[in-house]
């Protein structure tokens, strides 16, 4: 026993850890999986087979169609306003500025900001009785409007410039250590040549931080699926479901409306999008290494 | 970075500037403004909030979003810390505070020691099969946690753990795997494998390895997942909110319950304040050890 414990001392350390994961997120996956395959309401209930139904009412309930697809406009707007700014973010403190480190940290400190802080303060500035709209009255443009909370068309803009004010800083910094690890060569020859900065950056600093891009759309595409906390705490779904996200629909239904088997059905919906940006996104990296 | 933006200090001998640089004068001056408009809007959100948070209600109500405080007070603080009511409580913050600290502390410690054992293990006692073994560990980084959210539930009422702080620490430990044991396995990948050899053959044993060679080597990735971790817990409100009861809520749940409640009349200097205690922990450490924060924050960023 003593020998055996010896000669796989590394394998027995991490047997406990092995066996939780085991359980809790591989036997849970397929517990939910199992779940979402019957009638359960308020308890788990598997003498209720009903076979992919629930999939099926999941499609077709109206408010999972508008939190499914504000997944997919929320997450590309936040993508396309994120990684853009971001980019121009590095690209101007990378230009030998003074004071770089703080720039640099006022930019990044957001990010220890949890979702719910994020969600409340800017649920004050967007607040029309309150925040920015007030203040912008007050320098005297009393017509201007500033009403995405409370407009179910524009809701959608809260929560990425919320998400972009969290989550920037991040992107920033990927960006930015990617344009340090650029051989300085190149601007050596562009400046020799009298090629324009911006065309440098266009024609080929860019393309070469494909790899940053690559990462980037990945890490925020993670978050954008798993979104929550800050939803629940900018609108909480609202005006109306107008804001709703595949994770608040999910929790509604396992915790409010005791609708288990169709949360589970949202669960593994979820599950399979990460999937769908992960897959493809390992195949990449493996066969590059290869 | 271009070179050509660079500012040298030459202008011409009559005092004039050339037009080149002129345009070059130009260039600084667009990017610093740039600059200090980006730094508005990223700084401009936390002054309000701790201005706002020195202000009465009625200085609030009378407008003036971006103003110093006339009559600074700190009764909101003392509010929100003390008096606040939080669903059908009225003790404040304090409580919940702790219920974090309890929470996030423990869980944090266990949580970045068993990453560090499997990390170690993977990558310095290799077997066959650890590559698997790795994979299988690190891909709960990709998961959504809503897909064992009831399952999780109900086995922590089966334990008996439901609602308490315990079985938030149980569960964050858990789901805490797959992060710190991804963290400390690619960093031990980079200790010298000589090191390692050289003190078995003189026969050290896999835990005197780790304490006395490979964990001396690494206090900086140590300090990584201890940060990565706390700000990870320490913000978390998805567990929060569905494992906890109002007696085990974490600040996350209280925060939220507090200046999201319909209930009388909102006081923002209150909530303020609140949300400012709130950030407080995570937002020290960022300040103190940004570095660090950072190199946590790009590992954390794959999960969830």
């Amino acid at each position: 026993m003593r020998r055996f414990l010896q000669r796989h001392v590394s394998q027995v350390a991490l047997s406990p850890s092995l066996a939780l994961i085991a359980i809790f997120l591989y036997g849970f996956i397929a517990y939910t999986a199992a779940v979402s395959t019957t009638n359960s309401k308020a308890f788990p209930r598997f003498d209720s087979f009903v076979g992919l139904e629930q999939y099926w009412r999941l499609f077709h309930t109206p408010r999972w169609h508008v939190a499914f697809t504000n997944m997919f406009l929320f997450g590309g707007l936040f993508l396309l306003v994120t990684i853009s700014l971001g980019l121009v973010i590095a690209i101007l403190i990378d230009q030998r500025i003074r004071a770089e480190s703080f720039f640099r940290s006022i930019v990044m400190y957001p990010m220890a900001m949890s979702f719910v802080v994020t969600g409340i303060i800017w649920q004050w500035l967007l607040n029309p009785t309150l925040g920015i709209e007030v203040m912008v009255h007050q320098l005297g443009f009393t017509s201007f409007r500033l009403d995405w909370l409370t407009n179910p068309d524009t809701v959608i803009w809260a929560l990425v410039v919320a998400a972009f004010w969290q989550g920037c800083g991040l992107v920033m910094a990927l960006f930015l250590a990617g344009l340090r690890g650029i051989d300085e060569d190149i601007w050596k020859a562009a400046a020799v040549d009298g090629i324009p900065a911006w065309r440098v950056y266009v024609y080929i600093v860019i393309p070469m931080l494909a790899p940053v891009f690559l990462t980037v759309v990945v890490l925020l595409s993670l978050s954008i699926v798993r979104a929550f906390d800050l939803v629940v705490a900018l609108t909480n779904g609202g005006p109306g479901v107008s804001s709703d996200l595949p994770s608040v629909f999910m929790f509604d239904m396992a915790f409010r409306r005791t609708n288990l088997g169709l949360s589970a059905a949202s669960a593994v919906v979820m599950l399979g999008t990460v999937l769908a940006i992960l897959i493809p996104y390992l195949y990449v990296e493996t066969r590059e290494r290869a | 970075m271009p070179a050509s933006t660079q500012v040298t200090p030459q202008a011409t001998r009559s005092g004039w500037l050339t037009p080149r640089r002129r345009k070059a004068i130009l260039t600084r001056g667009v990017l610093y403004l740039l600059l200090v408009i980006i730094a508005l809007f990223f700084a401009g959100p936390l002054y309000i909030l701790l201005s706002t948070s020195f202000k009465t209600m009625p200085e609030i109500q009378s407008g003036g979003l971006m103003t110093l405080p006339h009559e600074p007070t700190v009764q909101p603080w003392v509010t929100a810390w003390g008096e606040a009511c939080i669903g059908i409580t009225c003790g404040g913050l304090k409580g919940y505070f702790g219920n974090s600290m309890v929470m996030t502390i423990p869980a944090v410690l266990i949580s970045v020691m068993i990453g560090a054992i499997n990390g170690y293990a993977l990558a310095k006692w290799p077997f066959p099969g650890a590559r698997f073994v790795f994979a299988a560990l690190v891909a709960g980084n990709f998961v959504p946690f809503q897909v064992v959210l009831a399952p999780v539930a109900v086995t922590l009422r089966t334990l008996g753990l439901f609602g308490s702080v315990e079985g938030l620490i149980l569960i964050h430990v858990i789901y805490g795997i797959p992060i710190t044991t991804m963290l400390f396995r690619n960093f031990f990948l980079s200790v010298p494998n000589d090191l390692i050899k050289a003190a078995r053959i003189d026969g050290a044993g896999f835990f005197w390895i780790f304490f006395r060679i490979v964990l001396p080597l690494s206090p900086s990735v140590i300090v990584v997942a201890l940060i990565l971790q706390f700000t990870g817990i320490w913000n978390d409100f998805l567990f929060a909110v569905s494992f906890s009861n109002p007696s085990s809520a974490p600040m996350t749940v209280a925060l939220n319950n507090l200046v999201n409640s319909n209930f009388g009349v909102k006081e923002y200097n209150v909530h303020m304040a609140a949300t400012v205690i709130a950030a407080a922990p995570t937002l020290i450490l960022y300040i103190l050890l940004g570095r660090y924060f950072l190199r946590g924050m790009t590992a954390g960023a794959v999960k969830g």
